[in-house]
């Protein structure tokens, strides 16, 4: 074959993959971009892109959505360098435990420095799904002002904006079709946001606003909601009452998810049955979210919808027993379950018994800070749940005690977990009846579950956890400790093994500088590493930035000691040390 | 059922934090004489004794912020520290996401004084804790003035020590029950809107039943001078301020012409505040029976554990209230 051939753009790159150029030189870079736009994960593409300079270009030129899991590892011109034609972007900003107030006020990730550049490079921008950045009103006006197509505005967990940006949002985006604002920290002026749309626009499919809690003008909830025909998706909050839900779901009964209102109000018999023939009338409704406050005596009216549920989100609804009991007996083809613990152990018997589909279950304490341990869930509950849900790969499990036994027996039932977070809220809690440390339950877990991606450990745990996990959780990609291990032993097995490791997140455990120093290589093979409340000191993370030229090491300085460091959090980035650090965080 | 030391968190006073720490400090609890069995909340700004560091913002303490919880009281809700409570942080983090209760620990000092480590030494300071947590949403920011105690009393251990043992006020003597608990920081990790919900929790019939299990819900109510008694479900109540207003529409037609003998000016049309007054002030004083058969004078514990443990009601004459409230008697003394 002559290596002359040249239709590709880079014909001295070629020369580097004789093997390779024969194929890649024979497609016209069109074929090849028609072929790559079908590709969507990002994993495919980050891999596509490696194989020759070809195929990277192609595969930029062909990109429409892009995902940033960390907002800092890259900076906006870099990204408008490479990938001229993005439509979507998706971004995440501060680390995860920001959630959990560990991180402070005004860390960072601020989007607007994004938006300027995007207002530049993509004014055919559609879509933008933020996590954990910090949004400010005027960013949503610009937002709002400066793509003309934009449809679809995603926030988690952000912060920075107040309801007066989601009505820039409303009243300029024209084709809009998705807005979902997920438990923020905003300010919530009014809800006048909401009449902002303009009369005549119909785009929405998605609205979710279930967690704002100023009050909407249900009239024009109501309006809008007639008018825009394509609504799959409507999350109200918790000052739309039952009744208003049933003239909701008359105007939308093509609805496929939805978020109820609260689930109280005292309602005339008559007006039970209209709405129980509402819920009837949904014939595509799927997830069934909202129900704050749900009484039981009006849960009957979601019966008829039931059947069809594959997603139930009960976990704002104190839900006894009993009451959830005979609530789940109607959803047999149940896919995804969160709940509270309000349910207890008898509960999650029943959804054993009534949710042979179950693969994903959530199960969220009513009560965290209570100490009565009468309440809530035990190991029991999680058994059965394993015993009766065969296909069950997600748990999130909030309980206050467990044994490595019941953990043993629930693996081996479902041995297909991707994502394990177990949760006994009590810190450095034994096995309760045997008193021993949980190692072996964790064990069983990363021994059975060859799958498994994403692990949070909880209880009395020492070194050998983590040994147990730095050898056997060849997938596992999100690690989360807290209060747990003996010595730098336990975090370095972690970071010697576990190949596919990309998070690693710690709070209040005994790993000081020679573990995080064992993770040197590995570093920039991970998203990040959030150590906090630990044993690190200044020196160490000085080393290791010194060490490392393409991490940035930022610490948090412990106040009295100026040695020892508070937290630190490290992130490979081709952005170099961020420029709009606070003061309180030192790049090292 | 033992009495932890947070009860003192729930009496009367609007801010909580420093009273929090200056009571865990001196082992005493502050001025419980002057704790009052009213709902109304005393302001005592101006002789409480604040521990902050210098440059410490103190909480608000104005009543009626962000609302009162279930007791009456104003809770101090603390915004969530970061683990380590530092000055410079607790400054910096807003209310916003996590509105945090702490428990009042009697556990964390004296866990530490006793070289029980915390899972966060620097964070774990004591602050109240909020039993059954009812409402506390106060739009204030409020920073953590205790963690500047925490840090003179507490031995510096940078290292968290690993405890096998659930963390628990040490001088409890429970070491195994889960009682006095410093409340971590971010933990358990629950998202701040789902934190709000829980501390908000929509409480159930059941919820309340299983609270008071067979605890007392009718109660006899007696007052002093009154020619008969009345019956209370104080069930159906959620906070001492409920409760003693009831007692008033209840009772009024006996304080009504009653001239007192303090010299109390009786008009007609009473307003309720003068009742209140009467009530509440200077001529009469709430106390209750408890399981235990001893006369206590109501306001001291959180409302759920009132509940479970009232026995019956006396609304009694101030005179007779010597050495339950001091205060009082010398309120009276005073209008002499």
């Amino acid at each position: 074959m002559d290596p002359n051939i040249k239709k590709t753009k880079n014909s001295a790159d070629s020369a580097n993959y004789p093997e390779a150029i024969q194929s890649p030189s024979q497609f016209p870079d069109e074929v090849l971009e028609k072929v790559l736009s079908m590709l969507h994960s990002h994993k495919d593409r980050s891999s596509v892109s490696l194989v020759c300079k070809d195929w990277y270009n192609a595969e930029r030129w062909s990109r429409t959505k892009i995902f940033i899991g960390n907002c800092y590892s890259v900076s906006p011109e870099i990204v408008a360098r490479r990938f001229p034609r993005i439509k979507s972007v998706t971004l995440k900003g501060k680390p995860r435990f920001s959630d959990f107030n560990l991180v402070p006020q005004n860390w960072g990730a601020n989007i607007h420095d994004w938006l300027v550049m995007f207002a530049k490079v993509y004014p055919l921008l559609e879509e933008l799904r933020l996590k954990r950045m910090t949004v400010s009103d005027e960013s949503l006006e610009f937002l709002a002002m400066s793509f003309p197509g934009f449809k679809a505005l995603s926030l988690l967990s952000c912060d920075g904006f107040s309801t007066d940006g989601l009505k820039s949002i409303a009243t300029h985006c024209k084709k809009l079709t998705e807005l979902d604002i997920q438990e923020n920290g905003i300010d919530d002026v009014s809800g006048s946001w909401l009449s902002a749309f303009p009369d005549n626009f119909t785009s929405l499919e998605i609205l979710n606003f279930a967690s704002l809690n100023s009050e909407v003008s249900f009239d024009a909830l109501e309006r809008l909601v007639s008018r825009c025909k394509s609504l799959k998706v409507l999350k109200v909050n918790k000052g739309i009452g039952l009744d208003q839900l049933q003239r909701l779901l008359v105007r939308a009964p093509q609805l496929m998810e939805l978020g109820t209102g609260s689930f109280q109000q005292e309602l005339m018999f008559r007006h039970c049955m209209e709405l129980e023939n509402a819920f009837r009338n949904c014939k595509n409704l799927q997830i069934l979210a909202g129900l704050w406050d749900a009484s039981y005596v009006y849960l009957h009216v979601l019966y008829p919808a039931c059947s069809s549920l594959t997603f139930l989100n009960l976990s704002y609804a104190t839900l006894r027993s009993d009451e959830f009991t005979k609530l789940i007996a109607h959803c047999p083809n149940l896919r995804c379950l969160w709940v509270l613990d309000t349910v207890e152990d008898k509960g999650l018997e029943a959804v054993g018994s009534c949710c042979p589909l179950l693969e994903e279950i959530r199960v969220f304490p009513a009560h965290p800070f209570d100490q009565d341990i009468n309440h809530g869930v035990t190991e029991s509950g999680f058994l059965a749940v394993s015993h009766g849900c065969r296909k069950l790969h997600y748990v999130l499990y909030f309980c206050q005690q467990m044994t490595n036994a019941a953990v043993a027996t629930i693996v081996q039932n479902c041995p297909d977990f991707t994502h394990f977070r177990l949760c006994i809220m009590n810190p450095g809690q034994p096995d309760y009846l045997t008193d021993e440390p949980m190692d072996e339950a964790f064990g069983a877990v990363v021994k059975t579950c060859t799958k498994l991606q994403r692990l949070a450990v909880s209880g009395l745990l020492t070194d050998l956890t983590f040994e147990y996990i730095g050898k056997y959780a060849k997938n596992l990609e999100t690690l989360s400790v807290a209060f747990a291990g003996r010595s730098d032993w336990g975090m370095q097995c972690v970071l010697g093994g576990c190949p596919k490791l990309r998070k690693l997140e710690i709070r209040d455990c005994p790993f000081g500088n020679a573990a995080l120093l064992s993770g040197l290589k590995k570093y920039e093979s991970m998203r990040s590493l959030w150590m906090s409340a630990c044993n690190v000191t200044m020196n160490g993370c000085r080393l290791l930035a010194k060490e490392m030229p393409r991490l940035n090491v930022e610490v948090m300085k412990d106040e009295e000691d100026d040695s020892h460091v508070d937290k630190v959090y490290v992130y490979r980035s081709v952005a170099g040390p961020r420029r709009d650090a606070p003061p309180f965080v030192l790049t090292l | 059922m033992s009495m932890p030391f947070e009860e003192h968190d729930y009496i009367g006073l609007s801010e909580v934090p420093a009273m929090e720490n200056s009571e865990k400090n001196n082992g005493l609890p502050l001025g419980d004489n002057e704790k009052k069995n009213t709902a109304k909340v005393l302001n005592l700004k101006a002789t409480e004794l604040r521990l902050g560091l210098p440059g410490s913002e103190s909480p608000e303490r104005e009543t009626g912020h962000g609302g009162e919880d279930k007791n009456g009281y104003q809770l101090g809700v603390l915004k969530g520290f970061v683990s380590g409570a530092k000055r410079g942080f607790s400054d910096t983090i807003n209310g916003g996401s996590g509105k945090w209760v702490y428990s009042g620990s009697g556990g964390s000092e004296v866990n530490l004084a006793n070289g029980g480590g915390l899972f966060s030494p620097r964070g774990a300071n004591g602050a109240a804790k909020s039993i059954g947590a009812g409402g506390v949403e106060s739009g204030s920011q409020q920073t953590f003035v205790g963690s500047g105690v925490g840090k003179e009393t507490v031995p510096q251990s940078p290292k968290p020590v690993q405890e096998k043992k659930p963390q628990v006020s040490a001088a409890n003597g429970h070491a195994a029950a889960p009682a006095a608990k410093a409340q971590v920081v971010g933990w358990p990790p629950i998202g701040s809107f789902r934190k709000k919900m829980a501390i908000n929790p929509p409480k159930t019939d059941e919820d309340a039943d299983a609270k008071l299990g067979t605890g007392c819900l009718y109660v006899k109510v007696s007052m002093d001078g009154a020619p008969y008694l009345r019956k209370v479900d104080i069930k159906i109540y959620s906070s001492y301020k409920d409760l003693s207003s009831a007692l008033e529409k209840m009772f009024s037609c006996f304080t009504i012409g009653q001239c007192g003998s303090h010299g109390v000016h009786i008009r007609d049309g009473m307003s309720e505040s003068r009742l209140m007054d009467l009530l509440h002030g200077s001529e009469y004083v709430l106390t209750y029976e408890d399981k235990d058969g001893d006369w206590m004078l109501v306001g001291d514990v959180p409302w759920e554990m009132f509940m479970d443990s009232c026995k019956r009601l006396r609304i009694m004459k101030s005179s007779d209230a010597i050495g339950l409230a001091p205060r009082a008697m010398e309120k009276c003394k005073n209008r002499n």
